[in-house]
């Protein structure tokens, strides 16, 4: 079944497109780097739930969707703020069920990777030693431990995760979806290998031709693309590498704002549903602050010889 | 205590853990502090490895507060996925892995997904991240938490990263073929685990043993030979310094 050639499309339509009610949503799958917060916001703004979302370490993309009210099960390995620890909306989610109550399936870095990579194969099921002894091997039906009819030893079996749909930032896409990254990607590949639809927001689209110069940057092939929408900061306050760094600030303002619920729908407000789209985010941002956030020392890599 | 921070004392016992060209495994905050500081003085062989697909043998080429920073990929040796590097954990091939948590019991057990309330109520924490991949794979595991009876407890309220268990030969029932904690490193001194139970090994400079007792939930003993924490040097608080100039982590 393939998809169609030119996929690039403004990033409203393609959220409302690929993005349905009761959808398994992968996201944030670089862990602290290229979050997908421009398509985030676009999910909370047009109100798409109930979501299951599917990540390693979210930082707080998971937690502002939880509080708009659109996540009603997370399978992940760590929800919080990476800069400042606890995530109050995930907290509230777990403990009062507010603003909805939310199923937790929780899982190791590891164990999530493997997961999907098993999805991404079309197999049932992973192989793992880690997180046996813990908890979430006891309390999550994903796992189930096994005798190895080889071995002899004691494993899991990890459930394979397929997502409806993956959301995953790069730094440069064709028009086509294959994109190219640079910088630790965690499980991107295998999040957008194992789910059915991918969106795709990068801070350039580029011509096929410079996708072709440097194939071995590619990381995920078109083929496996559904949209691409140029979205230049897509991911701040997200470091991309090449394009800007983190913003710790936004995340500190971002814990003492959530701490309690209504700052926390007014956080909301004024960040997400009280704009128009990212170009309106970036502009409230600012010249001085995004120029702080780019590159100030440069380090090109070396050009490739890939003639024949 | 004067002229140092606890987090600084902890960045510097916990720097001394890692032998030259050991295979790390780096958490964030205080361990990220340590791996720096044990580059730049006696273990400028050690590798790093970070989960989101970082593998590097230098520090970063600035000051960082992720992984993820630009500043901790330029430079770095090789930049893969989180599949990558969790299976050089896997493969045995890590000889350090460093974890912090809300809670840790005797037997080195961590907790970061929830705590019970005194009125029976849970706090919900973030999770595991790869902290549980680390506990259960890397061939030592070093625990870094702050000293306070809520964090020590007699039993953690849910294991999330697997110490030594509640008795003898507990990892290897579990399917653990390997690892387990080899120091607990707290504000206010060093355990290790030489039985799989959790013995204070040094107190930090300007500790009582009481005052230790008091901020331990489980029954605290001592090794026979407990020693005084070294003080960080000036040399050591100097390049702590440099790599969170803004005491970020070590306030």
């Amino acid at each position: 079944m393939g998809k169609a050639r030119d996929k690039v499309k403004s990033l409203s339509q393609a959220v409302g497109e690929l993005v349905r009610p009761g959808d398994s949503v992968a996201l944030s799958a670089a862990l602290e780097g290229f979050i997908p917060y421009a398509s985030a916001h676009e999910i909370i703004r047009q109100g798409i739930g109930p979501l299951t979302l599917v990540a390693p370490i979210s930082n707080i993309s998971i937690d502002q969707m939880i509080g708009a009210g659109l996540v009603e099960r997370v399978i992940a390995a760590w929800v919080g703020n990476v800069s400042t620890g606890i995530g109050y909306n995930f907290r509230r989610a777990v403990e009062q069920g507010l603003p909805r109550p939310l199923e937790v399936l929780d899982h190791s870095n590891f164990s999530i990777t493997l997961a999907l990579e098993a999805g991404a194969r079309g197999l049932p099921m992973a192989v793992g030693r880690s997180p046996l002894g813990s908890g979430m091997a006891l309390e999550n039906p994903q796992f189930k431990s096994f005798t190895c009819p080889h071995s002899g030893q004691k494993l899991l079996a990890i459930q394979a995760v397929n997502p409806d749909v993956a959301l995953i930032h790069v730094q440069r896409a064709d028009k086509e979806g294959n994109c190219q990254v640079w910088g630790a990607a965690g499980f991107t590949k295998q999040a957008a290998m194992a789910s059915a639809r991918v969106l795709v927001t990068c801070e350039e689209i580029v011509d096929s031709e410079v996708i072709r110069r440097d194939p071995d940057r590619t990381l995920v092939p078109g083929l496996l693309v559904d949209a691409v929408c140029e979205v230049p900061w897509g991911a701040h306050p997200a470091p991309v590498q090449g394009y800007y760094d983190l913003d710790n600030q936004y995340y500190l303002d971002y814990a003492a704002a959530t701490r309690d619920p209504a700052q926390a729908q007014a956080w909301q407000a004024e960040w997400v549903d009280g704009l128009s789209g990212r170009e309106a985010y970036v502009a409230k941002l600012g010249g001085a602050r995004l120029q702080g956030l780019m590159v100030s020392h440069s380090r090109p890599s070396a050009p490739l010889e890939y003639g024949w | 205590m004067s002229g140092y921070t606890s987090g600084e004392i902890m960045v510097t016992a916990a720097a001394r853990q890692i032998s030259d060209g050991d295979v790390v495994f780096v958490g964030m905050r205080l361990p990220l502090l340590a791996f720096m500081l044990a580059k730049q003085t006696h273990a400028p062989n050690a590798l790093g490895l970070f989960e989101n697909g970082v593998l590097r043998d230098q520090p970063a080429t600035a000051p960082i507060i992720t992984m993820g920073d630009a500043p901790n990929q330029a430079g770095a040796l090789r930049l893969c996925g989180l599949d990558e590097v969790m299976s050089l954990l896997s493969g045995g091939r890590v000889d350090l892995g460093f974890i912090g948590g809300a809670q840790v019991d005797q037997w080195g057990n961590v907790n970061t997904h929830r705590a019970l309330k005194p009125d029976g109520g849970q706090v919900r924490l973030p999770g595991s991240g790869g902290g549980a991949d680390i506990a259960c794979l890397a061939h030592r595991l070093l625990i870094i938490m702050n000293h306070e009876r809520r964090r020590l407890v007699p039993q953690v309220d849910y294991i999330t990263s697997p110490g030594w268990g509640p008795h003898p030969g507990w990892r290897q029932e579990q399917g653990l073929t390997r690892g387990g904690p080899a120091a607990l490193i707290t504000s206010l001194g060093v355990f290790t685990f030489p039985q799989g139970r959790a013995e204070l090994t040094s107190l930090h400079p300007g500790v009582s043993l009481e005052q230790a007792a008091q901020a331990t939930g489980w029954e605290l003993t001592c090794l026979p030979d407990l020693e005084t924490t070294p003080e960080p040097t000036a040399e050591e608080l100097e390049i702590i310094r440099r790599f969170d100039p803004k005491r970020f982590w070590t306030a």
